[in-house]
């Protein structure tokens, strides 16, 4: 006969789910507010959301690091912390990217973002937990909102994307859950700690088994870090979505996919399975030369953008894969200097976003060809875009050189000398296709007359983010050193 | 002026800020103005430099990420002083002999901020520092080549983006190991280059960043087999883009070589004297017989200068005062003789849009003061003696005879391959009679022109006939350097090679 459960309240430490119960509360408040007044503005919805997300962020330092609670599921430890903090921090700059000149249908529904609060929640849950089954269910629940969002857009292409996407998906969840199952069947435990133990003593016979299950997490987190080759949806999805989610889909679910990869992998990397290491290894070289070399030949800047931060995160995947503390916590520099100048380059995109594309043969939004002598037309904006792509490229003394150099020197420290040589050559195979654009805004002679073109969708707001990811972007420099110390910190007091 | 250096390296990037605001109209004067400050900057600089002290002066230091031990580090001792004054003249003289019409305010705004790269360059003493500004001054010139080149510019200026991208990225793996390799000696976090000069490697880890450091900064000189990029720049880029090309970005690889891998790795540097001297040499013969093939005049000169560059080479490898004082020298002749001939090159296409040479013929008739000026410059390329580039070539040749006879008098042919190119060149161009109709009626040189190019002339007559004042410091800070290397090195085989002062010099 079962006993009775008796728990108390204490015991469950609802704290820590405080931070996921904003965010959620949040999104039930803006569908409320709806069933009451309709027709209500959206600037209303994108300043509330904002707010939520920034009572959601202060929740999230409030918390007690080492803290477990609700049955011991949530963990707040410093990687849960520190990823809570970029993904809010990353949510509340993308969100008002809403707030455009012309009416886009999307953002007049209320639901768009209380599916955001949700999405976000769902990342929450994702990082802030060690137990296999509430990370699939943050993943889940993250993941269904975002395709919802996607197709929100309501353009063909978009449904496309929602769908393939959706698709993709479902498979990943697949093989996360087969992958749990394998190492709930040998360990009898879905706690990654738990697991480790058990795994550390476990026999030969059952490392056999063990490495099926790694197998299928692998590629399960390959589709969701989109590592080639299980890369194949997010050029067509970043094309379908807008051009501001796109952006959000390049660094958020990639932070929260990296820490839970973080959390899993780096069982594996320090025990003695070197198979784990060299899989990784490999997929990590991979993704990074391939992505570059298809993004050489891409016609449109979107989904140029798309395969590069495809090769980004296969960069970025070498820091799990060395596995130190110094490399786990250049992977957390490197992204959030990534944040800052992806964000600029994607609202760049995205305020010269037109209803009717005019370009070529209306194939794409965003053609090169758009983008043709731009500084003939609007000097400050070839200006700004051309500081993005150099910053993408690594050139110095931009954001992105700090954070390539920082994995770069992690790499070294740790005597992979040749991957970091790897990573130099790729950095030098991507310089050509963030050229291409600045050529084509430098070199190429106008195909528009006016600049209007460019900044069609523009407002302030937009603006003003714009000029926010500018200032990151060029003065980075001066960041680095504090934000590595505090991200240092964070890391190391998780234990990675 | 406790801050002259940081003056120097901020004033052009800010004035080219502020240059945005500036009318079109005026932005060509503005430019002058500001390249004028920051020249007489520059000589400020020269005025107030202790020349009997051989280390780094007017040092400025502030951390700019302590985790990383990477600061905000320069100072300017007799090596890098006349690269520095020689990139704020340059700029200047080019800015005055400018003669683009399309966009300018981009074209001078892109120009300030090349002359601050080039300087911030030469003035860093941070590894990453260097490789920050080393990589910046590629932007600007990608712009100005592809701007406003030739035909193939766009394809010309992403190979001279790529190459030397790519060569540095190697470079920035090389400071990335040296660091670490600091660190586990010392351990502290340091990219300063000084404090690089005083770690001691052993002979493996010498030999592989060696090749990484030199990888990148061979890509920059260029040295052949990697020189490809070169011809393509200059026969594409504006008149103004080659100048500045040949005469400073170069440069920086030859700077960058007695900077960094010299000092750093003495041993590894001896042990590959050979393979160097080898690739130089073939970079001064095979360039000099193809500048001979050329048909296109710029394509002359763009290939003179890269066999050159091989003396210059040549001259630093042979690890000795002479040679090396003799490179540093014959970089500024360099970059005076070389820049003068590109826009001299200039001024003929200015007004005739063509570079061929079988085009002209008969030109001394029609454009007497241009002829003048193209003959003197030309024998200052070939080396004639009382000319800047006798000082350096000779005495980096001298240097490196030291080394090896056989090698030095085969890079003396240089002097010989390069009066039969320059000579025929000129003969081709300005003597005989004007075929071609539309020579008649060129205007010879205009005021702006002759203003540039006579500067040029005085002052590689006057540093080829007295060259001490420039000399001395050079040499002082060349012999501390050679001195110091000869200290750090570990193998007898390195002792031997790096004599400090073998030969004193007779006046004293």
């Amino acid at each position: 006969m079962l006993e009775p459960i008796s728990v108390s309240m204490e015991s469950l430490n609802l704290g820590t789910l405080a931070p996921m119960l904003i965010a959620i509360a949040g999104a039930l408040g803006i569908l409320i507010i709806d069933l009451i007044k309709k027709d209500i503005d959206k600037t209303l919805y994108v300043m509330l959301s904002v707010l939520i997300l920034f009572v959601d962020l202060g929740a999230v330092l409030g918390q007690k690091l080492g803290d477990r609670g609700f049955f011991d599921v949530m963990l707040v430890d410093g990687l849960a912390v520190l990823s809570q903090i970029i993904i809010l921090f990353a949510s509340m700059l993308f969100t008002p990217l809403a707030l455009t000149s012309r009416r886009f249908h999307e953002y007049s529904y209320p639901e768009f973002f209380a599916l955001f609060l949700f999405m976000v929640a769902g990342f929450q849950f994702m990082v802030a937990t060690d137990n296999l089954i509430l990370i699939f269910v943050g993943l889940e629940t993250a993941s269904l909102a975002l395709y919802t969002l996607i197709a929100l857009h309501n353009r063909e292409r978009s449904f496309e994307a929602a769908i393939k996407y959706f698709t993709m998906g479902a498979l990943a969840a697949g093989f996360f859950v087969m992958g749990s199952m394998i190492f709930y069947a040998l360990t009898g435990s879905v706690e990654l700690y738990k697991i480790a133990e058990v795994l550390s003593v476990a026999s030969a016979a059952n490392m056999t088994v063990a490495l099926v299950g790694i197998s299928f997490m692998i590629a399960a987190l390959g589709f969701k870090l989109s590592m080639v080759p299980f890369h194949t949806w997010t050029p067509d999805v970043y094309e379908g979505a807008s051009a501001a989610l796109a952006g959000y889909m390049s660094v958020v679910p990639k932070i929260a996919g990296f820490v839970v990869a973080m959390r899993i992998f780096e069982l594996f990397i320090h025990s003695d399975i070197v198979w784990v290491r060299d899989i990784l290894y490999a997929a990590v070289v991979v993704t990074m030369t391939l992505a570059n070399v298809i993004a050489l030949v891409q016609h449109d800047v979107k989904r140029m953008l798309a395969f590069s931060s495809i090769s980004h995160a296969g960069f970025v995947m070498a820091a799990i894969m060395i596995g130190t503390t110094e490399a786990n916590s250049s992977l957390f520099l490197y992204w959030i200097l990534f944040l800052f100048t992806n964000l600029g380059a994607f609202a760049m995109l995205w305020v010269s976003r037109h209803k009717a594309s005019v370009w070529g043969d209306g194939r794409f939004d965003h053609p090169y060809e758009k983008f043709s002598g731009m500084i003939h037309i609007m000097p400050v904006g070839a200006v700004v875009m051309a500081l993005f792509m150099l910053s993408l490229a690594g050139v110095p003394p931009f954001s992105l050189f700090w954070g390539k150099l920082s994995i770069m020197a992690a790499a070294i420290h740790s005597d992979y000398i040749v991957l970091a040589l790897i990573m130099a050559l790729n950095s030098a195979i991507a310089a050509y296709y963030y050229l291409k654009l600045i050529v084509y805004m430098f070199l190429k002679s106008p195909s528009e007359s006016e600049g209007t073109v460019y900044m069609k969708n523009a407002s302030k707001p937009l603006q003003t983010i714009i000029g926010l990811s500018v200032f990151l972007t060029v003065f980075a420099v001066l960041a680095v050193d504090p934000m590595m110390e505090f991200i240092t910190a964070y890391v190391q007091a998780s234990g990675f | 002026m406790d801050h002259i250096l940081s003056v120097l390296v901020l004033f052009p990037a800010i004035a080219g800020l502020l240059g945005f605001v500036v009318s079109k109209e005026s932005i060509r004067a503005y430019g002058i103005s500001v390249a004028t400050i920051e020249f007489l900057l520059s000589l400020w600089l020269w005025f107030s430099f202790d020349a009997s002290y051989p280390g780094m002066q007017f040092v400025e230091v502030l951390p700019l990420i302590p985790s990383f031990g990477i600061s905000y580090y320069l100072g300017v001792d007799g090596i890098s002083l006349f690269i520095i004054i020689l990139s704020t003249f340059i700029t200047l003289i080019g800015l005055i002999a400018l003669s683009v019409k399309k966009d300018i305010k981009n074209m001078i705004i892109s120009l300030l901020f090349l002359e601050m790269t080039m300087v911030g360059v030469f003035v860093s003493l941070d590894a990453i520092l260097f490789y920050v500004f080393w990589e910046l001054s590629l932007v600007p010139m990608l712009y100005i080549i592809g701007a406003w080149g030739g035909e193939l510019r766009i394809y010309a200026a992403i190979k001279f983006f790529l190459y030397t991208f790519a060569g540095s990225l190697i470079m920035l793996v090389g400071m990335l190991v040296m660091a670490y390799l600091y660190h586990q000696a010392t351990g502290i976090w340091s990219f300063s280059i000084t404090e690089w000069h005083r770690l001691i490697l052993p002979m493996n880890y010498q030999i592989w960043l060696f090749i990484a450091f030199f990888i990148g900064l061979a890509i920059k000189v260029p040295m052949f087999p990697f020189h490809t990029w070169l011809p393509y720049a200059h026969g594409q880029a504006p008149t103004i883009g080659s100048v500045i090309l040949a005469a400073v970005l170069l440069k920086m690889g030859t700077y960058g070589l007695v900077r960094l891998p010299l000092p750093m790795f003495p041993d590894a540097s001896v042990h590959m004297i050979y393979p160097v001297a080898i690739l130089s040499l073939i970079m001064i013969i095979y360039t000099a017989m193809v500048a001979y093939a050329q048909k296109d005049m710029k394509q002359v000169i763009a290939y003179s200068s890269v066999s050159h560059m091989g003396v210059i080479v040549l001259g630093i490898f042979a690890m000795n005062p002479e040679g090396i004082t003799g490179s540093v020298f014959f970089m500024l002749s360099h970059g005076v003789v070389s820049g003068a001939l590109f826009m001299l090159v200039g001024v003929i296409y200015d007004r005739r849009h063509t570079k061929l040479i079988s085009e002209f013929g008969g030109l001394a008739q029609v454009m007497p003061r241009y002829a003048t000026v193209m003959g003197i410059m030309a024998m200052a390329s070939v080396g004639l003696p009382l000319t800047m580039s006798f000082v350096g070539e000779f005495l980096s040749l001298a240097g490196f005879y030291q080394v090896s006879h056989t090698m030095t008098i085969l890079a003396g042919t240089s002097i010989i391959l390069g009066a039969v190119y320059m000579l025929t060149l000129y003969k081709r161009v300005f003597f005989g009679e004007v075929v071609h109709e539309k020579n008649r009626k060129l205007n010879d040189l205009d005021g702006k022109e002759s203003m540039a190019l006579w500067t040029l002339v005085l002052v590689t007559i006057w540093l080829g006939v007295y060259p001490k004042p420039v000399l001395e410091p050079i040499n002082t800070s060349v012999e501390a350097l050679v001195s110091f290397m000869h200290k750090k090195a570990m193998t007898s085989e390195a002792k031997s090679v790096i004599r400090p002062t073998v030969i004193k010099r007779e006046a004293e």
